[in-house]
């Protein structure tokens, strides 16, 4: 059974041009699903339509053969606790402890009563713990997030994510803020907790040799349609320069203008 | 050409407003019959005035508990008006910031009373309350209610969008509930500032207070109109100079507290 089932997902905001064009495709249960493309070609806009941070225009998501097009605020809610999400800028609440942090990622299972008062029970914050020592981040739990590298707030990030014992995780480029050595430890951590926890994973991602590395299937997007979707080892120049040719393009007429001014 | 054009036009709107800035002035002067030269050798005899009559003498001292009585007054007055309507103020620039709003009407309509709240002067304010409340202390502190709501709910506004619109999607993406949003990322990362802004308003209201006082026959601002008026211009001075001694005490106190808070 497809854990994850894409059908004919459109999106557009406002009177725009389709940002997503009747997008298709099946995750399973455990992949490792990389999305490349150029920037501006949906891949944020494809993930955030995924846990319903933006409404679709039409289509449909469906986790586990269940529709999730209409839902109530209950409904919705058990919906993203299921899936955990990465953010290229962390997005952590920075004046709050790294193990605060980690906290929030319960919120989702929370009456408003206790969201609003913080109340977590001690096997959540064992929890917490644990998975802070398996990333690395025990000697910084109760630092202020300000205080940490780019790299160690990416891991409070995941670790946020995984408290909510996530069935799919969604990373919207996570590794884009970071220097080569951190964003080795990220894609790593992902890899590990794909393979170890068997928890789904969908990144999207700006550098293709990455994608290559890491992935067991790559899908390219470019206007809001899927070019591609295929095995890293599958892919040729042609069909990446397919996936970036508007950019590509862009670059050459760049380049004239430049020559018809000198 | 189009940036010749650009520039051009730019440089010609400049020399417009220095032109009609210049002419304003000078019709001004006319209707108002005020002569340039003689405003600047007034100077040097108001110097004068000020340093053989305005200054404490012994027998004002005897006036100092009842000053000092009328600034508590003043000094709760302010506090009591920039907290409450801060705290007021917090919860319309919830519904007004882009990060937080529930509808976008509610938060056009938020803005929309901001504004208007705002943009009428305190001295105003106790204008329009003098005919509901007379010459009283509700008077007074309606109308710097009022105003630091207005700019409150200004400075709140841009502070949430700035600050937490990306803890906030997190949270959003766990599944958390609105106002388990508000209390866990909003709060804590607009801490600071809040502080920061309610302490400028409590100075900012001190000095407000004392020239509405003079209006609403209230406060520190009623010692001095009532010294003044009565010539006893050494009482009067003394008023201004605990003014001035508690204005920078405030400023002190409050730069120590935003110092800790940070
Ligand atoms: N909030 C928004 N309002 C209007 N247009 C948007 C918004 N977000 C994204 N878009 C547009 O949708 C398209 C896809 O954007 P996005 O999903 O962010 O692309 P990517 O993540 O691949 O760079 C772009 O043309 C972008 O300008
Ligand atoms: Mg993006």
């Amino acid at each position: 059974m497809p854990l994850l089932h894409i059908a004919k997902l459109s999106k557009r905001y406002g009177t725009d041009k389709y940002a997503l064009d009747s997008i298709d495709f099946t995750v399973a249960t455990g992949e490792f699903v990389a999305i490349i493309g150029p920037s501006g070609a949906g891949k944020s806009t494809l993930l955030r339509c995924i846990n319903h941070m933006i409404p679709m225009t039409s289509g449909d998501v469906l986790i586990a053969d269940a529709s999730t097009k209409s839902m109530n605020a209950t409904q919705l809610r058990a919906h993203r606790t299921q899936i955990g999400m990465i953010f290229q800028h962390y997005n952590l609440v920075n004046r709050l402890s790294v193990i605060e942090n980690v906290l929030h990622g319960r919120l989702g299972y929370k009456s408003t009563a206790a969201g609003v008062m913080g109340w977590y029970s001690n096997a959540e914050k064992q929890q917490a713990v644990e998975i802070l020592q398996n990333l690395g981040l025990s000697d910084h739990m109760y630092k202020r997030c300000d205080q940490l590298s780019g790299g160690q707030k990416q891991r409070v990030g995941i670790a946020r994510a995984l408290i909510q014992n996530p069935k799919l995780l969604l990373c919207d480029e996570p590794i884009a803020s970071l220097d080569p050595s951190a964003a080795k430890i990220i894609m790593d951590t992902l890899k590990d907790i794909n393979q170890r926890l068997g928890i789904t994973i969908i990144v999207n991602l700006h550098q293709v040799d990455v994608a290559m590395r890491y992935a067991q299937r790559i899908i390219g997007i470019n206007s809001g349609k899927i070019v591609c979707d295929a095995a890293p080892h599958s892919l040729t120049p042609d069909i990446i320069h397919e996936v970036y040719g508007s950019e590509a393009g862009e670059l050459i007429l760049d380049f004239g203008e430049q020559h018809a001014h000198a | 050409m189009h940036t010749l054009d650009f520039f051009t036009k730019k440089r010609l709107s400049f020399g417009l407003f220095v032109v009609v800035l210049l002419g304003l002035t000078y019709v001004t002067i006319i209707f108002t019959e005020y002569n340039v030269a003689k405003g600047f050798t007034s100077i040097p005899k108001a110097i004068r005035w000020a340093t053989t009559n305005f200054y404490p003498d012994a027998a004002s001292l005897k006036k100092l508990p009842s000053i000092l009585l009328k600034l508590r007054d003043t000094v709760m007055m302010s506090v009591a008006s920039a907290t409450i309507a801060s705290a007021c103020a917090f919860f319309v620039a919830i519904f007004g910031a882009q990060t937080t709003r529930i509808n976008v009407w509610f938060s056009v309509f938020a803005r929309g009373i901001a504004t208007i709240f705002r943009n009428i002067d305190v001295s105003a304010w106790a204008l329009i309350l003098l005919f509901s409340f007379g010459q009283s202390s509700f008077t007074g502190y309606f109308a710097l209610f009022f105003v630091t709501f207005g700019f409150m709910v200004r400075v709140l506004i841009e502070t949430i969008d700035e600050v937490s619109t990306d803890s906030v999607e997190a949270l959003r993406a766990t599944g958390a509930s609105y106002f388990a949003i508000i209390a866990q990322s909003v709060v804590p990362s607009c801490l600071p500032q809040l502080v920061s802004w309610v302490l400028f308003m409590i100075e900012t209201n001190i000095r407000s207070a004392t020239l509405v006082g003079i209006l609403t026959g209230t406060g520190i601002g009623y010692s001095f109109d009532i010294y003044y008026k009565s010539l006893n211009y050494h009482a009067a001075s003394l008023v201004i100079i605990v003014i001035v001694i508690s204005v920078l005490a405030i400023e002190a106190v409050s730069n120590w507290i935003r110092r800790a808070v940070l």
